[in-house]
């Protein structure tokens, strides 16, 4: 065997107050050189705990490395026994012949020094170079990760790189002392799509080129169908199943990630389909398989948007002037038709979240008129605003942070209905109840609180608060976003089934194509505040006309390792500053109609 | 109520009642001319089976002191702290959650206040109202007020940016309600925190105003004042200020080891 890494019934415990908990058992699994193995699996599946056991770096965490055995073979060929290494034996093996990526570009640096200080600490550390050598080898290595002008970002500090920059430095600090394996623990789950290609394509190519094992964990098929060569799933900090990318996409053995394969969104899967269909969950399909599509309506415009655009002042100078403005809303018109979804899609700071706030004047907009059933939002004074509140609702990203910590769940969802004082007493309580019942929550949670949920069930919990008062819009801000796969799945086919028995229209913000692609009727896509593209979904996925929703479209990750996409080295147009300086007056958003209904945005 | 059993919590509530009893229960036992009765010949006197504690320069008694001055000591200082949550809490409040023009006004008239120092604030309001209890209170309470409004307004300025504030906003929440429902509750374990701390330091601002000659008049006993009065004989009688300083430690402890595990069982998180 010449595997660089072997691991055999790992065994790691975290000893609590509580008693001893098990954070990975029986867990086994090897890596050739030159070969990437994706572990993958939903929060708390152990997945990064196997990954730092390996590293050694558990024990930072309060973990013990309770049983098992893990072999890495070294640079010279000897096999070193993980396990039981030395402190400076590990410290001597980790940022040399390990390498490492993570999460989080901006917290993996260090804000205080310039990326030539952090690329060369390791290099003079382990390498023993002197300053120049180290220097002149940052600069190479800066080069390799095809950073453009890799001189100038020597100098700069991680502040002043974007977040894709900043995990090309990640990547080329992980790749400084030419590492036999990489391990890269979530690298693009905090990156844009685009981003998310580039890293993924860069990750690749060094790979190849330099012949080394690559270790990938990651919780989205999608992205182990395009860089696994073998996959281990996990799941509860157990291996559920091993085998080739192809064995596990095509004939996965295990019914839990058959149902994991099924939850995922492919993006092309709904080509020639007209209307919006349910999510696949392996265990109800017979229920549901009569009712996969979501049923037409007759057109009824619910939602008129008008010129929106929202302007946020950049305050400078010691008198804390406004100085510039961003502009994150700019001319952007669209309707949407009573019981359809249009899904508003765009990479970070593209102005899909501020459209929605502005929408709900929970940021007031600068100009533009926004109906609602005929009635304009933004005319109408701070008394008139809370009442017709009732009619448009929203669903946040972060179904932890959008739940207050101190209140039982019951009060919190009856809180709409007390605000405008829709029932009171025994009526208030049993409304109550068949909301629980609505998202499919347990009755028993009415008096818990938030942190006694899973993230799933707090996110119905924010749908039921949401559907209290009989909302006809639901702005949806990256509803799904924090959710596992299979949650996701769940949650989505919740709000389909709400949409078809109550009406109600979506405005659903989202970064994911292949989840828009689902369950939209109609998309936008938007790019520096402005909407370049929008239309009915299969004509907006199907003939793209914009080149920013090629690129987005050509971005995305398939969860199908037979379409793979990340071979060649790509870099697409960084997307530019929305800042403008004061009194800029951009050009009015005008269209070209590509096909009926199907619009391009011409104005460059 | 079970959370409570953590060593923290029983035993800062153990000396919390302890303290409490004493202070409330002491002045019906122990009669007040025993803090005052002077016995010259044993003026100084170290601690001894007749004085336990022993005795100050005039002779009287450190027990019956230490047990009267309890009484003064705590009831201004909880007073008094009183006062600045309640005039700070709204402060902050509404300073942090409102933020601009609000916060700028609110926040720069405190800023004053809080460019004086507190005894100094202190001093000026209770000499223009006068030496008595009531008005040593007010002016602590009013003293301490701009400290408490900077840490709320931190705090509420924090939580108003939190999700389920922009939440319960999007669902027609007024105002009044949000500040009551969602940003009161998120707040209070800052506010408890910070209320065990300023007990502490109200029962040491007592004593600086008993000692100019402001807050408890000579010669009914307060913590404070005891330890006032043993500053210039800490060489030849150190225990006129060890037992109103000890007695001032224990007391603050025993709030801190409250306060931290009322923080605990609040916290609905916790369980």
């Amino acid at each position: 065997m010449d595997d660089i890494v072997s691991v055999e019934r790992l065994r790691v415990e975290f000893p609590t107050d509580g008693g001893t908990v098990v954070g990975v058992e029986d867990v086994s699994f090897s890596i050739a050189p030159g070969e990437t193995v994706c572990v993958v699996g939903e929060s708390g599946s152990g997945k990064s705990v196997t990954s730092l056991s390996l590293m050694r770096l558990v024990e930072f965490g309060g973990g013990r490395i309770a049983a098992g055995e893990m072999s890495f073979r070294r640079a010279d060929g000897s096999l070193l026994d993980v396990a039981s290494a030395s402190a400076s034996v590990m410290g001597g093996l980790r940022g040399n012949e390990i390498g490492m990526i993570f999460q989080e570009p901006m917290t993996a640096l260090n804000p205080v020094f310039t990326i030539e200080r952090q690329l060369t600490d390791g290099l003079r550390l382990h390498k023993g170079l002197g300053q120049a050598e180290a220097s002149a080898r940052a600069l190479d290595l800066l080069r390799g990760v095809r950073i453009p002008e890799p001189e100038r970002r020597l100098r700069q500090y991680p502040h002043e790189l974007s977040g894709g920059m900043r995990q090309r430095v990640v990547i080329a600090m992980a790749m400084a002392c030419e590492p036999q394996l990489l391990i890269a623990d979530e690298p693009t789950t905090a990156l844009d799509v685009t981003i998310q290609a580039e890293i993924l394509a860069l990750i690749n190519r060094l790979k190849r080129e330099k012949g080394m094992a690559v270790l990938f964990i990651t919780h989205d098929m999608a992205v182990v169908a395009q860089m696994a060569d073998r996959v281990v799933v996990m799941r509860g900090g157990r291996v559920v199943e091993t085998g080739t990318v192809t064995q596990i996409f095509e004939a996965p053995r295990e019914a839990y990630t058959q149902s994991l394969l099924a939850a995922v969104p492919k993006l092309g899967e709904m080509q020639g389909k007209v209307l919006p269909e349910r999510m696949r969950l392996i265990g109800d399909a017979e229920t549901r398989a009569a009712r996969t599509a979501i049923a037409p309506r007759k057109p009824e415009v619910l939602l008129e948007v008008r010129n929106l655009t929202t302007r946020f002042p950049v305050k400078g100078g010691i008198l804390r002037r406004t100085v510039a403005q961003v502009h994150a809303v700019e001319d952007v018109s669209f309707t949407l038709n009573v019981g359809e979804t249009l899904a508003l899609v765009g990479e970070s700071g593209c102005g899909k979240s501020s459209c929605g706030r502005s929408i709900l004047r929970l940021i007031e907009p600068t100009s533009g008129e926004v109906l609602i059933g005929g009635r304009d939002i933004g005319a109408l004074n701070a008394f008139d605003l809370r009442r017709a509140r009732a009619d448009m609702q929203m669903v946040f990203q972060d179904p932890f942070a959008s739940l207050n910590p101190y209140r039982r769940l019951k009060d919190q969802v009856a809180e709409p209905l007390m605000n405008f004082n829709l029932s009171s007493g025994q009526e208030l309580a049993s409304r109550v109840l068949d909301l629980f019942d609505r998202v499919r929550l347990p009755r028993e949670f009415l008096n818990r609180f938030p942190h006694e949920l899973s993230g799933g069930q707090r996110q119905r919990v924010a749908i039921a608060r949401a559907l209290a008062v009989n909302p006809k819009l639901i702005v949806a801000d990256e509803a799904v976003s924090a959710l596992d796969v299979s949650v996701q799945a769940q949650v989505l086919n919740l709000m389909m089934d709400l949409q078809e028995d109550l009406g109600l229209s979506y405005l659903f913000i989202s970064h994911d194509m292949a989840v828009v692609e689902r369950v939209a009727h109609q998309v936008g896509v938007m790019y520096l505040g402005r909407i370049v593209e929008i239309g009915p979904r299969a004509a907006v996925f199907g003939s793209p006309a914009h080149t920013y929703t090629h690129q987005l479209l050509s971005a995305v990750p398939i969860a199908d390792p037979r379409k793979r996409r990340f071979g060649e080295d790509l870099t697409f147009k960084p997307i530019t500053s929305p800042i403008f300086p004061l009194g800029h007056v951009p050009a009015p958003s005008t269209y070209r109609a590509v096909s009926p209904g199907h619009l391009v945005l011409t104005t460059d | 109520m079970r959370r409570f059993l953590t060593f923290k919590g029983v035993v800062g509530l153990t000396l919390l009642t302890l303290i409490a009893l004493v202070a409330i229960v002491g002045p019906l036992i122990v009669p007040p001319e025993a803090a005052t009765a002077m016995d010259m010949t044993a003026r100084r006197a170290p601690p001894s089976l007749r004085y336990w504690f022993g005795t100050d320069q005039l002779g009287r008694d450190l027990v019956a002191r230490v047990i009267l001055g309890a009484r003064t000591s705590l009831e201004i200082a909880v007073a008094a702290v009183a006062m600045s949550i309640v005039l700070g809490l709204p402060l902050g409040m509404i300073s942090g959650y409102f933020g601009g023009r609000t916060d700028n006004v609110l926040m720069r008239l405190v800023d004053t206040l809080l460019a004086f120092p507190a005894l100094l604030l202190a001093l000026t309001i209770s000499a223009v109202l006068g030496p008595n209890v009531q008005n040593t209170i007010i002016a602590i309470g009013i003293a301490f007020t701009p400290f408490l409004a900077r840490i709320i307004r931190g705090e509420a300025l924090r939580v108003a940016q939190m999700p389920y504030v922009e939440a319960a906003r999007a669902s027609g929440t007024t105002d009044a309600m949000i500040m009551l429902r969602h940003v009161l509750p998120n707040i209070m374990p800052a506010v408890i925190v910070q209320a065990t701390i300023s007990l502490a330091f109200a029962i040491l601002a007592e004593a600086g105003l008993s000692f100019l000659g402001l807050g408890t008049q000579p010669p009914a006993a307060s913590w404070g004042l005891m330890i006032q009065a043993s500053r210039d004989q800490l060489d030849i009688a150190p225990w006129t200020a060890l037992v109103p300083g000890l007695a001032v430690a224990l007391t603050v402890l025993a709030l801190n080891m409250f306060g931290d595990v009322l923080r605990d069982v609040l916290d609905p998180r916790a369980k």
